[in-house]
Formats: C-alpha cells, structure tokens, sequence
C-alpha cells in the first residue's frame, strides 16, 4: 500500500511546483504579464525560486511534526525546483532586463546582483550532486555539503532585500518563515547542524 | 520709479492687472489672508476650462510643437502599469487601489515666498488658463518608458499668478497624505516618509516644457496616475513627477524630496534623465519602450535629457551632472 501511494505523493508534488511555471506560461502567451512582461517574468522566477527554498527548508520540520519520513522523500525534488526556477530566474535576468549588455559591471559592482549571483552558485554544487548516485558517492559528507542551501538562503534573502526600491514589508515576512525554519532545527539539532560542509 | 530686481519669471504686476486695481485687491487680500476665497479674486483670463472630473472628457488645444510623434503607449498601459507607492509597491497596485482615493473635493494649499498664498480649489486653478495637450516622453528611473499625451497647462502660467517674490529660489510640492485611502501608506515597512515630496528649482520650474497635467488622452488624470494634478517634467526621472498635488511651497533653500531622503546616492535632487550616469543598482543606458514584449523587448538608447536637451540643457550649463546627479 505504502509503496503504491509514495510515486503519487511523489508526482503530486512534482505537479504542485511545475504549476506555477504552467501558469506563468499560460499568462506569458495570454499576454497577462503586463506591458513590461520581460521584468515581471523575471520577478515571478526569482520569487518562485526563493518560496521553493523556503518549501524545501519546510520538509525536515513538516516530517518531524507528522512523524512521516515521505517528506523527506520530496526534499531533493523540492531542491531542485528552487534551483530550476533561479536558473530560469537568471536567464529571465539576461534576457529581458539587461539585454545582455554590461555583463561585467553588473555582476561585479551591483551588491544585490552580486547576492543573486552567490546564492545560485552555492545552490550548483547542491544541484549537481542531487542524484542517487552522487549520494552514494559522496556518503557521509553529503550532508555537510547540502548544508550549503542555509548560507544560499541568506544570500538570497539579502538579494531579495537589496532589489527593494521603499517597502520591505514582505521581505520582512519571508525573513519570519526563514528564521522560524532555521531556529527548529538549532533547538532539534544544535546550531552545529547548521554549519555546512563540515561533518557533525 | 523703484526698479526692483526680479527673477525673469516674475511678471510684471502691471502686466496682469491694472496698478491700482492690484493694490486694491492686496489690501483686500491681505485682510483675507489664508481664508480659502483666494482663488475666488484671481483674474480671469479666457474661456473657463472645466474643472476635470473623473472619466471626462476636456476640452483641450493640440500643442505640435511640443508634442513628439513618437507611438504612443496604449491607454491600457499608461494606466494600469504605474508607480504610485501611495497605493503599494506593485505596478497593478495603483490601478487595483487608488479608487480609493478621495479627489472631490480637492484643495491645494499655496504658501511660502510669494504674493498670493492661499487654499485654492482645483476649479479656482484651471478655470482662467486654457487646457493643452502635450505628448511627451516619460522615462521611469527603473529603465523603461512610456509616450503619454497629456492634458494641462504650462507650470509657468500656474505659477506666475501666485506671485513668487525674489526670494523664491525652488518650488517645492507634496502629495497627498490620507493613510485611510492610501494604503501604501499604511505600511509600517515603508521607508518612505509621508507625505511624498518633490522641488524644482525656480528656472526649472518656470521652463517651457515643465507642465501641470489634469488629463491625459483626453480625459480628466484617472486617480492611479494622479489624479486630479500632476507634475510633468519629462527630462527629468518620472517619480520626479509629483502626483496628486496638495501643496505648493516657494522657499529659498532646495526641498527635501522623498527619494533622495531614502537613498541620496540612489537619488538626487535633479535626477535629469542622463544615460552618462548609472543608477548604482542598474545602468541607465538604455530603456525599454512600453509596451515591451517577451519577443521583441524594444530596447532603444536612454538619451540625455530625455531627448530635450534642446530646450532645458542650459539650466544646467558648467554643472557637473555627474555630481549633481
Ligand atoms: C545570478 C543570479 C541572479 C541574478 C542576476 C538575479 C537578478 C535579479 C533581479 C535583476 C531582480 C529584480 C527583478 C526586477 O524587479 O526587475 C531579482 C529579484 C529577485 N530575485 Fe534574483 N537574481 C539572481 C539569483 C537569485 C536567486 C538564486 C534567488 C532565490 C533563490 C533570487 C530571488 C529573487 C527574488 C525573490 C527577487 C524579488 C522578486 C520580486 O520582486 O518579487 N534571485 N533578481
């Protein structure tokens, strides 16, 4: 019965993240983006990249709480949607805002791209060493390494933060959920388990 | 006869008015002073222009000659695509929000350096001047930018007939500040500090494109673009051009405006239109022309002053647009 019931639990999952990428889709070719649809495409992919953090980070907690380990289950999946919708988010960027032109200057001297631009390349090796068999690969140091998703998360944050013209309202709430899902897991675990890369 | 040094802007009182009819009416006035009658005595000049009511039509003469034959951005866009952080920070809030806003009835309170403070009525404001209809380029500090044909009255004409003394060096200008119809500004997380502020200085003001708005394509401001007057100065950056105006101050010292309050190295108190000089957070080089496609993004050159060189470029002669961004 179990084993029946995770692959549906799995692609029901799978469905939910895909379908805000269907529905951002269906309003990019129903032109409900806006008259500036380049920018608010690359706005959605960056939230939806930063809200699939927050869901990943929201397993181990969600797992404790039902005392189910399917969660755990979804987690890498999860994962790699957040990092889907950043690289999406990225090229959205390229395309769209910047249209290619001073690549250099605005990924050296503009604080909140260069944020960006660290919490997607600490989500690569993440991304990477997703599968079965770097897991199996890499053993026990698997987990210190995706303990790099805390320090990605910051940097997102702060990314998220920075791009903010006057209201920060709701960063400030993301930045509850973000310290809510992080204090849990220093009071189940010790602030130890937080460190990335370094074996507890 | 006392020659008095004026600021060219100033008209002389005898252009206006007859002398003594003049000095009447500032004894008068002055026995009236902050009552809200003032507008009442101001003379008129022409055909009354109708005060704008929301979804009117007004009436309105074409000005070619300082109208540019760029395409328009459509009605739609122009106003359901806004900045107006009064009603939250997305750009649909405004259109979703602003409804809210209570603009009838409106006064605008005129004070400081000049000859005829007072509260004024929107109706005591357009009724003696003539509507025109301009159409120029707006272009947003965020890099995009809209062609927009506009309805009102030259800012020198508006000015002039409250009298500015010599000592009215900048005009300085707030919105409105009604948190209970503005939601924005019921936010404990904005670092806006209300009411939104905006100045110029006095030749600025008084230069021939800088224009006060009550329409746009030909109807009265819809409330999410500012409704029911606005600042147009389009060679400078559009949040420079104020909306939903309360008050007007002529002062000798340059205003605190909002932006440059939140992040002077962000935002200066000139923030001409100038693609030399990039915003810390982005270049300003080029900008997208709305409405922008995902296909065809429609990217043209930002170009210094918006394009208007012509006409503003030597208010700003030997000043270091790079320092006074
Ligand atoms: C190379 C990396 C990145 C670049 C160049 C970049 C660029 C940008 C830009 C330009 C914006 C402003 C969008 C706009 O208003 O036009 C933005 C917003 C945002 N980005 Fe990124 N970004 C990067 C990586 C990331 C990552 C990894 C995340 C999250 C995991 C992220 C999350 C966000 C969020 C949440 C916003 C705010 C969206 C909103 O306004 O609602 N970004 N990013």
């Amino acid at each position: 019965m179990l084993r029946l019931r995770m692959p549906l639990f799995r692609l029901l999952v799978f469905a939910g993240a895909l379908l805000p990428f269907a529905l951002l889709v269906m309003d990019a070719f129903g032109g409900r983006l806006g008259p500036d649809p380049g920018e608010r495409l690359t706005e959605r992919l960056g939230l939806l990249a930063f809200q699939c953090l927050l869901v990943t980070l929201f397993m181990t907690p969600l797992s404790r709480w039902t005392g189910s380990p399917v969660w755990i289950r979804v987690r890498r999946m999860l994962g790699l949607f957040a990092f889907f919708y950043a690289v999406l988010h990225l090229l959205a960027f390229l395309q769209f805002v910047i249209g290619w032109e001073d690549l250099w200057v605005a990924f050296t001297k503009r604080p909140y791209i260069v944020f960006g631009t660290i919490a997607l390349l600490l989500m690569c090796p993440l991304a990477i060493t997703s599968t079965r068999g770097m897991m199996r690969r890499l053993g026990r140091s698997w987990k210190p390494l995706h303990r790099l998703i805390y320090p990605a998360l910051v940097f997102a944050w702060l990314h998220f933060l920075w791009q903010a013209r006057s209201d920060v309202g709701e960063m400030m709430a993301y930045a509850v959920i973000a310290i809510v899902l992080l204090v849990v897991r220093v009071y189940w675990f010790g602030w130890r388990t937080l460190v990335p890369l370094r074996r507890a | 006869m006392l020659i008095k040094k004026r600021p060219s802007w100033a008209l002389n009182h005898s252009e206006v008015t007859p002398e003594s009819v003049f000095r009447s009416r500032r004894r008068f006035m002055a026995g009236l002073a902050a009552t809200a009658v003032a507008g009442s005595l101001l003379p008129r000049f022409s055909v009354a222009a109708p005060a704008p009511v929301q979804g009117q039509s007004l009436p309105f003469t074409p000005m070619p000659d300082f109208s540019t034959d760029e395409e328009k951005t459509p009605f739609r866009d122009v106003t359901h695509y806004n900045n107006f952080y009064e009603f939250g920070t997305g750009k649909e809030d405004p259109s979703r929000y602003a409804g809210e806003m209570v603009v009838d009835p409106w006064s605008v309170t005129v004070e400081g350096e000049c000859d005829r403070p007072g509260t004024y009525s929107i109706d005591d404001l357009v009724k003696p001047l003539d509507y025109e209809e301009r159409i120029y380029r707006l272009r947003c500090v965020e890099a995009w930018s809209m062609v927009i044909p506009w309805i009102g009255i030259p800012l020198a004409d508006l000015i002039k007939r409250f009298e500015p003394n010599s000592r009215a060096k900048y005009v300085y200008f707030e919105t409105l500040q009604d948190p209970e119809h503005m939601r924005g500004q019921r936010s404990v997380f904005s670092t806006i500090d209300w009411p939104y502020r905006e100045g110029l200085r006095m030749d600025e003001a008084m230069n021939e494109l800088s224009f006060m708005a009550f329409g746009l394509y030909g109807k009265a401001l819809p409330k999410q673009n500012g409704a029911p007057m606005r600042l147009v100065v389009p060679w400078k950056y559009g949040f420079k051009s104020i909306k939903s105006i309360v008050r007007i101050r002529f002062q000798e010292t340059q205003p605190e405006t909002s932006w440059n309050m939140i992040a002077p190295q962000e935002y200066g108190f000139y923030s001409n239109v100038n693609p030399e000089v990039d915003h810390p957070r982005w270049s300003q080089k080029r900008e997208r022309r709305l409405p922008s496609s995902l296909l065809s993004t429609n990217w043209i050159d930002t170009r210094k002053f918006n394009g208007y060189g012509e006409q503003v470029a030597h208010l700003y002669k030997g000043m270091d647009l790079k320092k006074y961004y």
